[in-house]
């Protein structure tokens, strides 16, 4: 008798395709409907933006850096001015610390609010997709409201930030995310226990501890795996004041990232409130910083989608030699092709989405 | 069924309150309090010093001290503040309502009020007028000292010839 071999074909998916939120494109090898090996490709929107910094001064390329990516934008800004920060040797005000925890936390919550409307949008759900986007109106009015800007903030600087907050504001900030909790508490149910929710997600995309591990995967995706790796437990800003633990799950399907970071939206309420409870009552807001850099510096921080690495070197004058940011997504690519191979071609859309990839931020 | 009734409440919940959304073109909307809309110059206070033009990011600010004008390329302006940070005057600011639309990309210009121009030549003669007294002044000062130290001079070179005349 003759063995029976499913025919394999090539499927080109993406950079331009319904379910995709960002030009990636992958190339699929398919046994019927089952991907059995996958070779991802980027490059489509490359920018150049981290060769701007050898033009720009080292105090602009802060504007350039925000727009890396739009969603993680206050984060990259901090996480630029942190760099530079250490290359000057200089500790920022309290405040400031407080500040831009306060502010990473809002668009943590703003990010993985966008990712939770996605997910529920990838699996055909509507009705929670806009349910979602609606409760995340109200964190970007509060972000406009802080900041003056509902995304690219551009509130950082090197040495501090550049507005203070009044208690109104901050009372202001209480109620609302009084109120976002309240909505997410409402479609937490949802998301848990639903049918078709678990239908969809539910065994899909395993990714082991010793995978997520060996591949170096990072943010959510790792604490999905059951690894708690959290960069805020290095204390960075104001997180050495602030009760924290991170979330894992040990379940390391898609139902677990939806877990991870549905909890972490929750969580991040938390910490602003404990941020608003402990805010500083001194007022300076910059340390003021001299002359040019000179040195270099590593800084790692936690993006709303994972671990972020920044490098700069500076040479003395005001342009920058190189800078350089190593992106959660670009960190998540290898572990994602890992968790497609032996999965549906029908559940492709919601495998990548799982990483909340950025591809912007990846190719800069 | 448990399952499947998850999101009933929250549905019966919106059927039963008001719209999220507002009816835009019939109800204004509102901007929170310190929203980025567009930067404003208040060009009578301005000085045309020039660092705005020189640290805008995307180099969007022309100024033209001759004629008093400032100019701005809206379609190119991020409204990141940066200008308005680094004035020296604080006459540049962030005022709400984003930038209106516009049939073609084009720049907008402000330009110096004639009395505002004519209170700083004002400024102006009167500095140059105080520098001018200053600047005589401290030439009679030095020429008084010059004249002193001469003579000083004189009746040092003068004392020793005495004793020497003796």
């Amino acid at each position: 008798m003759a063995e029976t071999t499913a025919k394999r074909s090539i499927v080109p998916y993406g950079p331009q395709h319904p379910v995709l939120p960002e030009p990636i494109h992958l190339d699929l090898v398919l046994e019927d409907e089952k991907i059995v090996d996958v070779l991802p490709n980027v490059g489509f929107i490359h920018r150049g933006l981290e060769k701007l910094v050898q033009k720009k001064d080292f105090n602009e390329m802060m504007y350039v850096i925000e727009r890396v990516c739009g969603i993680c934008s206050f984060v990259h800004g901090m996480g630029y001015c942190a760099t530079i920060e250490k290359v000057f040797d200089v500790e920022i005000p309290d405040r400031a610390k407080f500040l831009r925890t306060m502010w990473s936390e809002m668009s943590r919550i703003h990010s993985h609010m966008l990712w939770l409307g996605l997910l529920a949008d990838a699996f055909g759900f509507e009705s929670l997709f806009y349910q979602v986007w609606r409760s995340r109106e109200q964190i970007l009015n509060m972000v406009e409201l802080h900041t003056g800007s509902r995304l690219i903030s551009s509130v950082n600087k090197v040495g501090g930030v550049l507005k203070d907050v009044d208690d109104d504001k901050l009372k202001i900030l209480s109620k609302t995310i009084d109120q976002i909790e309240e909505d997410m508490l409402r479609v937490q149910k949802v998301f848990f226990e639903d049918y078709s929710v678990q239908s969809r997600l539910k065994g899909i995309g395993i990714l082991t501890p010793e995978q997520a591990h060996a591949l170096g995967a990072v943010g959510p995706f790792a604490r999905a795996s059951g690894i708690p790796l959290d960069l805020r437990m290095r204390g960075d800003n104001a997180m050495p004041y602030i009760d924290f633990e991170p979330i894992t799950s040990n379940d390391c399907d898609c139902y677990a990232r939806c877990y991870v970071r549905f909890m972490e939206v929750l969580q991040s309420i938390d910490i602003i409130r404990q941020c608003i409870a402990k805010m500083p009552a001194d007022h300076t807001l910059v340390t003021p910083v001299k002359g040019n850099p000179q040195g270099e510096a590593f800084v790692r921080l936690e993006q709303p989608r994972g671990e972020v690495v920044y490098y700069a070197k500076a040479n003395g004058t005001k342009f920058l030699d190189r800078f350089r940011v190593r992106t959660p997504t670009f960190a998540n690519l290898i572990p994602l092709c890992e968790t497609i191979k032996g999965e549906n071609f029908a559940d492709l859309g919601l495998l990548v989405l799982s990483i909340d990839p950025c591809i912007s931020c990846t190719e800069r | 069924m448990a399952k499947l009734a998850n999101f009933t409440p929250t549905i019966l919940k919106n059927l039963f309150s008001k719209p999220a959304t507002t009816t835009y073109p019939f109800e204004p909307f509102k901007y929170p309090e310190g929203t980025r809309g567009h930067i404003e110059n208040d060009i009578d206070n301005c000085i045309f010093c020039g660092m705005c033009t020189r640290n805008c990011p995307t180099r969007c600010l022309t100024i033209d001290k001759a004629t008093h004008t400032w100019t701005i390329n809206r379609f190119d302006c991020l409204a990141c503040e940066y200008c308005t940070v680094v004035c020296p005057k604080k006459c540049l600011h962030t005022v709400e309502g984003y930038q209106e639309p516009m049939p073609e990309k084009s720049t907008v210009t402000y330009t110096m009020s004639e009395e505002a121009i004519a209170a700083e030549a004002e400024k102006k003669r009167i500095a140059a007028e105080k520098a001018k007294a200053a600047k005589e002044a401290a030439a009679k000062k030095k020429a008084e000292e010059e004249a002193k130290a001469a003579a000083e001079a004189a009746a040092a070179e003068a004392a020793p010839e005495a004793p020497a005349a003796e």
